[in-house]
């Protein structure tokens, strides 16, 4: 077999057991005795609980327990926590209301968790937990974070008045006012960012037992980052100690960010297991997944850009109302703050940049990271504000993103950032001439001609990734550090094991890490294994979110092989009694350079091992570990061109063409990228022209299903041009920068600035709905005839 | 899903009689809808009888100058009956676009009229080509046979048989899909007969399920082109309004879909 190092389209190793259904998720996984739970939920968004009555559920067949918030805080176990400290621009630190995971007083959102009913059968759980009955004293609701801030509003949490959880800021506000005072042009707009439900294809999951006898526990379950949840489920929640808990995320099918987080469900299946003595198994069904897993954005924004005579940017002035839900999940502080206005600098050269953030609680599903966090609402703003300047102005998008372009590098940003490497003209160039940008009046005649509207629309994203120097997020408000670990074992017959912090989830890693390690040392692929997502296997690791698996985790892969190569390098010196510096690894063998001796990689581990000649006081066994701490965030950049056809008759729009040009630096399996794109654009076409969820009035949700939540299907978008373009991160030893979000943050603002210029009505929000788009280009064609 | 028996009926009377010494059985067609509202914990029938494999609801057949559909008949098999496209080719192609392909393999025209979804789109064919449904109790028009949101004329133990279609000169079907279900958010069928005479149903728009457009029909039956119809819109007021569509913009789509059917047809 050929060997599949660095760049090679490697195919997934993964596949085979994916596709011939021998995937082990969660839900396969069996243990003798165990029973199942299943929640009993609040139908009211805001609700006092009066009572909670289990006699008849208890006396329904298989039924074990019926277990309530109030059995779970005498047990001592702790609420959940943020884990993200945001101080408020006064200085005072975030107001957190408290998070049960069973609520015994009094419940803010629709789906809450109340109680639990652990049965012998899935079945008689469902039955048994309808058959609890609990009282409710309604409460007034509130689900819009605009009205959540007005005086009067219904008040969620004793601790935060006003529903204010902070009112925070960055960057120089006298500097930006001056900037406006001198200002030659100023574009304003409101600009809303709509919220999303992840939908992961693998609902959550948990399977959770208790051994007596050791006092250990096991917790199967859909995690991104099963160590994180062993030290939040341990220190935190006090459900058991770190060393007497074992967290295994086999698995997983899909995460998007909604599951980094520790959720009660998983939480009360743990602390359940051992308080009945069985193991306890949960699936989340997909109503439940609709109504708990974290959802995304929810912003509400008003943003005002400066700009001086020559048309250059001078100042950039942003105020948002972030909708945190009802509850902080856990990265929930940090995804409006830290990784959505440090962005608001975009490709561009602005020296004055204000941000105003209000976080506020609504009677909502709480919101925390999803697929980008924070840099897709920061990418939609920005990149609207300039398309939209453009236009008022009167010059090409293109020409006024180039004015304004960052060209040397390193550059500080006025908000935090300081980008590293990039090359703005070059993705902009590639996209342009890939969306034959300059050909699109004759394209626009040619619909016309058929009764249809054509647009076409830019964004040149910016995004950070591979999060994050530890110390730098710890002085931000961090509560842990985002560096990464590898183990790389070298077994005695040659082949190898790399243990990796990092979480597959769909990603690919057992293929991409694996390239790197057949590319040190000439291996097939067949010879490395990847092992993570279990916390008695791999040491520790702070898991996949924010593009950070490459980045983060394979630099710290990067130093373990370094580590591993200099030992082999050691011994094979020694037994050829040649000089260490001689040594030379090319296709699985170590050679003496300029000589025809060699050692096949296998007898040099093999050496390792038996240990009967190894150089004068060396350790046996070909084992090394690294810990990789970031020094920078990386930024992956592009540029997105989308192309429209608009129905006026009915508003629908059709993407007829998608260029995506993208500088992710090092690009190891150009497939996997490829496929990352591919989603990511469907997320963020997904969120442009479908997605969206609404809550009536009084907390309902209103899209609870896929028969009213849009998901993107294969016939709603277009085939990709992709193009990738190599400017290397110097900050890490690979020089890549992360790519799995960017279709995601760059794809929203080019969709939405193509149909804007195709029915010439800047006024459309996301998502852009067909009768959205129809009523607009309606109320401009009339204006227009008026 | 609640814990329910099944039963397997080999007839229309074994089925009665399963109805009828049941709590509360429901029939089971294809089960597209009533399956997963199951599912849902939203529907707990006592018991489930399935007609599906009584012999007399099988086939499709020609009859006088039309077609009879059994009616466990798959949209499937509607929509690829060389039958049905040489006398109804509007018929075989609403077929053809009912949910995705694995709700076409198991859906039955049978359990599409007796369930009346007031965005499915059988109705509209029925309306337009004045159908006529069979049960095993008598024979019904379809204007008689849909009476409402969800509702029909259909008794508790009553079993649809089979849907009779006279042939017409000229079919189609247009609608404007709900982007999340894909059920029609306005579905128009306009059918010409062999006399003149034209009719134009409308799907998924009206409060009260299927509707006729009688000043559309009026106005293709002197003109049959997508332009007579251009100018046509019903009501708003008597139409559904939800998240994705008002009112007004599903009026709006009513005169565009049956703009297309008349294109389509011509």
């Amino acid at each position: 077999m050929a060997v599949e190092g660095i760049g090679a389209r490697a195919l997934r190793k993964e596949d085979k057991r994916f596709i011939t259904g021998k995937g082990q998720y969660t839900d396969d996984m069996v243990m003798p005795g165990m029973g199942f739970a299943a929640f009993v939920r609040s139908p009211h968004a805001h609700a006092k609980v009066t009572s909670i009555d289990s006699t008849a559920a208890l006396t329904m067949p298989g039924v074990d327990a019926v277990l309530t918030g109030d059995q779970l805080v005498g047990d001592g176990i702790g609420n959940l926590i943020c884990g993200w400290m945001i101080h408020s621009k006064d200085g005072s630190p975030m107001n957190m209301g408290g998070w049960r995971a069973l609520e015994p007083e009094i419940v803010r959102h629709v789906g809450q968790a109340v109680a639990v009913v652990i049965a012998d059968t899935q079945a008689q759980a469902r039955d048994a937990a309808d058959a609890v009955e609990v009282e409710y004293e309604e409460l007034p609701a509130v689900v819009d974070s605009v009205a959540a801030l007005q005086p009067g509003a219904p008040q969620l949490h004793p601790e935060a008045a006003g529903n204010l959880i902070f009112d925070w800021e960055i960057g120089d506000e006298a500097a930006v006012n001056d900037a406006f005072e001198k200002a030659a042009h100023v574009t304003r707009m409101e600009i809303s960012n709509n919220r999303l439900v992840p939908n992961p294809m693998e609902p959550r999951a948990a399977l959770a037992s208790y051994n007596d006898a050791e006092e250990h526990h096991t917790l199967y379950t859909t995690s991104q980052n099963p160590h994180v949840a062993r030290l939040v489920l341990s220190a935190f929640y006090a459900v058991a100690p770190e060393h007497k808990l074992r967290v295994i995320a086999p698995d997983v099918g899909g995460g998007f960010g909604s599951k980094i987080y520790i959720y009660p469900e998983e939480m009360v299946c743990l602390w359940a297991s051992k308080r009945v003595g069985r193991p306890v198994k949960w699936v989340s069904d997909r109503t439940e997944a609709f109504l708990t897993d974290a959802h995304g954005r929810d912003h509400k924004s008003e943003a005002e850009l400066a700009l001086d005579a020559d048309n250059k940017i001078i100042g950039f002035r942003v105020k948002t109302v972030a909708n945190i839900g009802a509850y902080m999940s856990l990265f929930s502080s940090a995804v409006p703050t830290y990784l959505y206005a440090t962005l608001l600098s975009g490709q561009y050269d602005i020296p004055a940049i204000h941000a105003n953030v209000k976080t506020v609680y609504t009677n909502t599903t709480p919101v925390d990271a999803y697929r980008g966090a924070g840099r897709p609402e920061a990418t939609y703003l920005v990149e609207r504000m300039m398309e939209t300047t453009a236009r008022e102005i009167g010059l090409s998008p293109a020409e006024f993103r180039r004015k304004n372009f960052v060209r040397s590098f390193p550059h500080q940003t006025p908000v935090i950032m300081c980008y590293d490497a990039g090359d703005y003209d070059a993705t902009l160039d590639a996209a342009m001439k890939a969306a034959d940008y300059d050909g699109i009046a004759a394209r626009k005649a040619e619909a016309a001609s058929r009764g249809k509207l054509r647009g076409i629309g830019m964004s040149c994203y910016i995004e950070a990734c591979g999060i994050a120097p530890s110390a730098a997020v710890g002085s931000l408000g961090a509560g842990v550090g985002l560096w990464e670990s590898a183990e790389v074992r070298v077994n005695p017959v040659g082949t190898v094991e790399v243990l990796t912090g990092s979480h597959s989830h769909g990603q690919g890693h057992e293929t991409t890490f694996a390239q790197l390690i057949c590319e040190r040392f000439g291996l097939d692929s067949d010879s490395v294994a990847i092992v993570h997502g279990d916390t008695d296997k791999v040491q520790f690791g702070m898991g996949t979110y924010g593009s950070r698996s490459g980045a983060v985790g394979m630099s710290a892969i990067v130093k373990a092989l370094d580590k591993v190569e200099a030992k082999a390098k050691k011994i094979a010196a020694h037994l050829m009694e040649a000089s260490e510096g001689d040594i030379q690894i090319e296709g699985g063998e170590l050679k003496v350079a300029g000589t025809d001796k060699k050692l096949n990689f296998s007898e040099v581990a093999l050496a390792a091992y038996t240990a009967h000649n190894l150089p004068e006081g060396m350790e046996p066994g070909l084992k090394e570990g690294a810990f990789y701490d970031p020094t920078n965030f990386t930024f992956p950049s592009g540029t997105y061109i989308c192309e429209v056809e608009v129905d006026p008759e009915t508003g629908t729009t059709e993407i007829v063409s998608f260029v995506a040009a993208d500088d992710f630096g090092k690009v190891i399996n150009p497939m996997i990228v490829e496929g990352q794109v591919h989603g990511g654009l469907v997320q963020g076409i997904g969120q442009a022209l479908l997605e969206n969820a609404a809550y009536d009035e009084n907390g309902q949700l209103l899209t609870a299903s896929y028969m009213d939540y849009t998901m993107p299907r294969a016939d709603d978008v277009p085939s990709f041009n992709l193009s990738t373009h190599e400017t290397l991160c110097p900050g890490n030893p690979l020089g890549m920068k992360g790519c799995g979000e960017a279709g995601a943050i760059g794809s929203p603002p080019a969709v939405i600035n193509a149909i804007t210029d195709a029915i010439g009505n800047n006024a459309l929000t996301m998502p852009a709905a067909a009768e959205k788009v129809w009523s607009l280009y309606q109320s401009g064609s009339k204006e227009a005839a008026e | 899903m609640y814990e329910t028996n099944y039963h397997k009926a080999g007839s229309t009377a074994e089925a009665g009689d399963l109805i009828s010494k049941s709590d509360d059985a429901k029939i089971l067609g294809g089960g597209q809808t009533l399956l997963p509202t199951m599912k849902q914990r939203l529907a707990a029938p006592s018991d489930l009888v399935d007609v599906t494999g009584i012999p007399e609801l099988q086939g499709i057949s020609e009859s006088g100058g039309g077609v009879s559909i059994g009616a466990a008949t798959t949209h499937s098999e509607v929509a690829s009956s060389d039958l049905v496209k040489q006398k109804l080719p509007g018929l075989a192609a609403l077929a053809s676009g009912i949910g995705d392909p694995a709700v076409r393999h198991m859906g039955t025209i049978g359990g599409s009229v007796a369930n009346n979804d007031p965005a499915a789109d059988y109705p509209a064919a029925l309306v337009a080509l004045g159908a006529s449904v069979v049960t095993n109790k008598r024979e019904l028009g379809a204007e008689d046979f849909f009476t409402g949101l969800f509702e029909t004329a259909l008794d508790e133990d009553e079993i649809v048989v089979s849907v009779n279609f006279p042939g017409a000169a000229a079919s189609a079907y247009s609608k404007y899909p709900n982007p999340a279900s894909r059920y029609a958010m306005a579905g128009v069928f306009v059918a010409k007969s062999s006399d003149g005479s034209v009719k134009v149903a409308v799907t998924g728009a009206g409060q009260d399920g299927v509707f006729r457009m009688g000043e559309m029909e009026t106005a293709l039956g002197g003109n049959w082109s997508p332009d007579a119809v251009a100018g046509i819109a019903p009501a708003a007021d008597g139409l559904l309004s939800d998240l994705h569509g008002s009112a007004a913009y599903r009026s709006n789509l009513v005169t565009v879909m049956a703009k297309r059917a008349v294109a389509a047809a011509s």
